[in-house]
């Protein structure tokens, strides 16, 4: 909901916007590598301050960044982390791919029809505020302990976010914009394809954004909670044999491989939909 | 004093014998009490450029939408060469105030978007759309984004837009109340040149008195909420003089002393 509230002032700043601002393209390219070198130093300055607290060490069971690292590669070379991504990612797969289509559709249905809203907004705010993990075991006792539940769990937790998402933008989208399209005789669907989706993407990649986060949280829950496999295993079990610096490495990679994942979405949102944000992305 | 005044909703002048838009008895009271117009009766001259003047809140865009199909009026017809007025129509362009400009799509896309609705094929879309890029002066900005531009040539492209259907009226909503001073008189100047050489049925709302009498054949006052139509005055200035020459002409300044003395008393 953050990034939600975030968007809303960028883009009234836009639309208010005045000023002849035409980014030169070299001054562009100067600033992307002035941001790679700070981002780059923002990496170092945490993987430093992590191996000087691992080696003091501030807890017995917090290893340096080094040793962490060593175990990463350990973990890849003995083929223990890529068989636990590939269980990991099947309910994740599966789970967001369910959320994203059912949720993008349901919210965007939302937004365009009465009828729709008043059934589906009640159930998605309330399943929005519940504490969804409590869910966890009744959807265990539900569907058992195999593949269903854990992407359940998935789909309980991005899905929510999704259709608000989505809704919300459908409702935010520019009226202006729709009279324009009305006054030069646009179809409903021609209004829809060509106004209302564009125009509500930001808001709706927001969303997925947040629901696919949310759905790394199920699928990790899923695999701590229901029956420990893949990446959940994997923590469990180096957490019990006190092998720290593993659990840290699968810690450290599922992070990563989130936060990829969520960039990865970014820029092909802006690919996708919005070609005037494009130079100005690094 | 060469400014004719004619009572509400009267007289025809004969320099323009047929009206593109007739307006007949129009009112429209919002959901929830608000009456914005009340029994409006007009006609908007073929070729004639027509400004509303009026308060703010006097309901000129109001009526502006109902004329151009997106709002329906409560009571009342409009026509177009005859034809009521049910919806949004092709003979119609609108110009909008705040521009309504796609961001995410380049000046050339923005232009032809109106063909583009109407399935008019790429290749011929984006000759015409280039043909009203050139028309008002952005030759050159074919490929720039919205945010790229500044406000005034913004609204050059919401101009643009709207010439590149050709559609025979041309309504425009206070097409210059967002742009700057310097771009305003400047963009009124380019308003009178394209007058010339297109000819369109000009319908301009605006709140500007020096605006209407600048650009306008006819200013048509409207009162206070409930709009009503309370004076229509033709300012009849020699639009071939120099720009610097109309500003100090001695009709112009009578006409906009004039209307200020018209609309003086709906001022608070």
């Amino acid at each position: 909901m953050t990034e939600l509230k975030e968007q809303l002032p960028a883009r009234a700043a836009v639309a208010a916007g005045d000023g002849i601002a035409v980014p030169a393209a070299p001054a562009t390219e100067r600033r992307g590598t002035h941001v790679l070198w700070w981002r780059l130093a923002s990496i170092a300055l945490v993987c430093g301050a992590w191996e000087i607290a691992g080696r003091i060490p501030i807890n017995y069971a917090f290893p340096p960044f080094s040793e962490t690292a060593l175990a990463f590669f350990r973990l890849i070379a003995d083929g223990s982390l890529p068989k636990a991504y590939g269980s990991t990612l099947q309910p994740l797969l599966l789970g967001v791919a369910i959320s994203a289509g059912l949720g993008v559709t349901l919210g965007v249905l939302m937004g365009l029809r009465r009828s729709i809203e008043w059934i589906g907004a009640p159930v998605f705010i309330v399943l929005q505020s519940a504490p969804v993990a409590a869910l966890i075991p009744l959807i265990t006792f539900i569907y058992g302990i195999g593949l269903t539940s854990k992407t359940l769990a998935v789909i309980v937790l991005a899905l929510p976010v999704i259709v608000l998402n989505s809704y919300k933008a459908v409702r935010n989208v520019n009226p202006s914009l729709l009279a324009m399209a009305r006054s030069f005789l646009a179809s409903r669907w021609q209004q829809i394809l060509k106004i209302v989706l564009p125009d509500a993407s930001p808001l709706i990649f927001a969303g997925l954004r947040l629901g696919i986060a949310a759905g790394f949280i199920g699928v990790v829950l899923a695999e701590l909670l229901i029956t420990p496999t893949g990446i959940g295993d994997l923590i469990t079990f180096h957490r019990s044999v006190a092998d720290y610096a593993e659990m840290y490495a699968v810690i450290v990679s599922i992070i990563l491989f989130s936060a990829v994942t969520l960039s990865v979405l970014q820029r092909l949102e802006i690919a996708l939909f919005r070609p005037e944000l494009q130079e100005r992305q690094t | 004093m060469s400014v004719a005044t004619a009572p509400v909703g009267a007289l025809m002048p004969e320099s323009a014998p047929e009206a593109t838009v007739s307006v007949r008895g129009i009112g429209k009271t919002y959901e929830g009490g608000v009456e914005a117009l009340r029994n409006i009766d007009l006609d908007f001259p073929t070729g004639a450029l027509t400004a509303l003047l009026g308060p703010s809140g006097c309901g000129k865009t109001t009526l502006l939408k109902i004329i151009a199909g997106l709002l329906e009026p409560s009571s009342g017809e409009v026509r177009i060469n005859g034809r009521p007025v049910t919806g949004p129509g092709p003979e119609r362009a609108f110009v909008f105030q705040d521009f309504a400009l796609m961001p995410w799509a380049t000046v050339l896309r923005n232009v032809g978007f109106g063909l583009e609705l109407r399935g008019v094929h790429r290749h011929e879309r984006e000759q015409r759309a280039r043909l009203a890029i050139e028309e008002v002066g952005l030759a050159g900005f074919e490929d720039r984004y919205p945010h790229e531009l500044s406000g005034g040539m913004r609204q050059r492209v919401g101009l643009a837009r709207a010439l590149a259907v050709d559609a025979e009226v041309l309504l425009m909503d206070e097409p210059f109340s967002a742009v700057d001073e310097q771009t305003r008189r400047k963009f009124q100047e380019d308003l009178l040149r394209l007058r010339q050489i297109e000819r369109k049925t000009f319908l301009f709302v605006t709140h500007s008195i020096e605006e209407a009498v600048y650009v306008a054949d006819r200013v048509v006052l409207l009162s206070r909420r409930p709009g009503r139509v309370t004076q229509v005055i033709e300012p009849q200035i020699d639009r071939s003089a120099s720009p610097e020459d109309i500003r100090r002409d001695r009709h112009y300044l009578d006409t906009v002393e004039e209307i200020w003395r018209g609309l003086r008393q709906y001022v608070a």
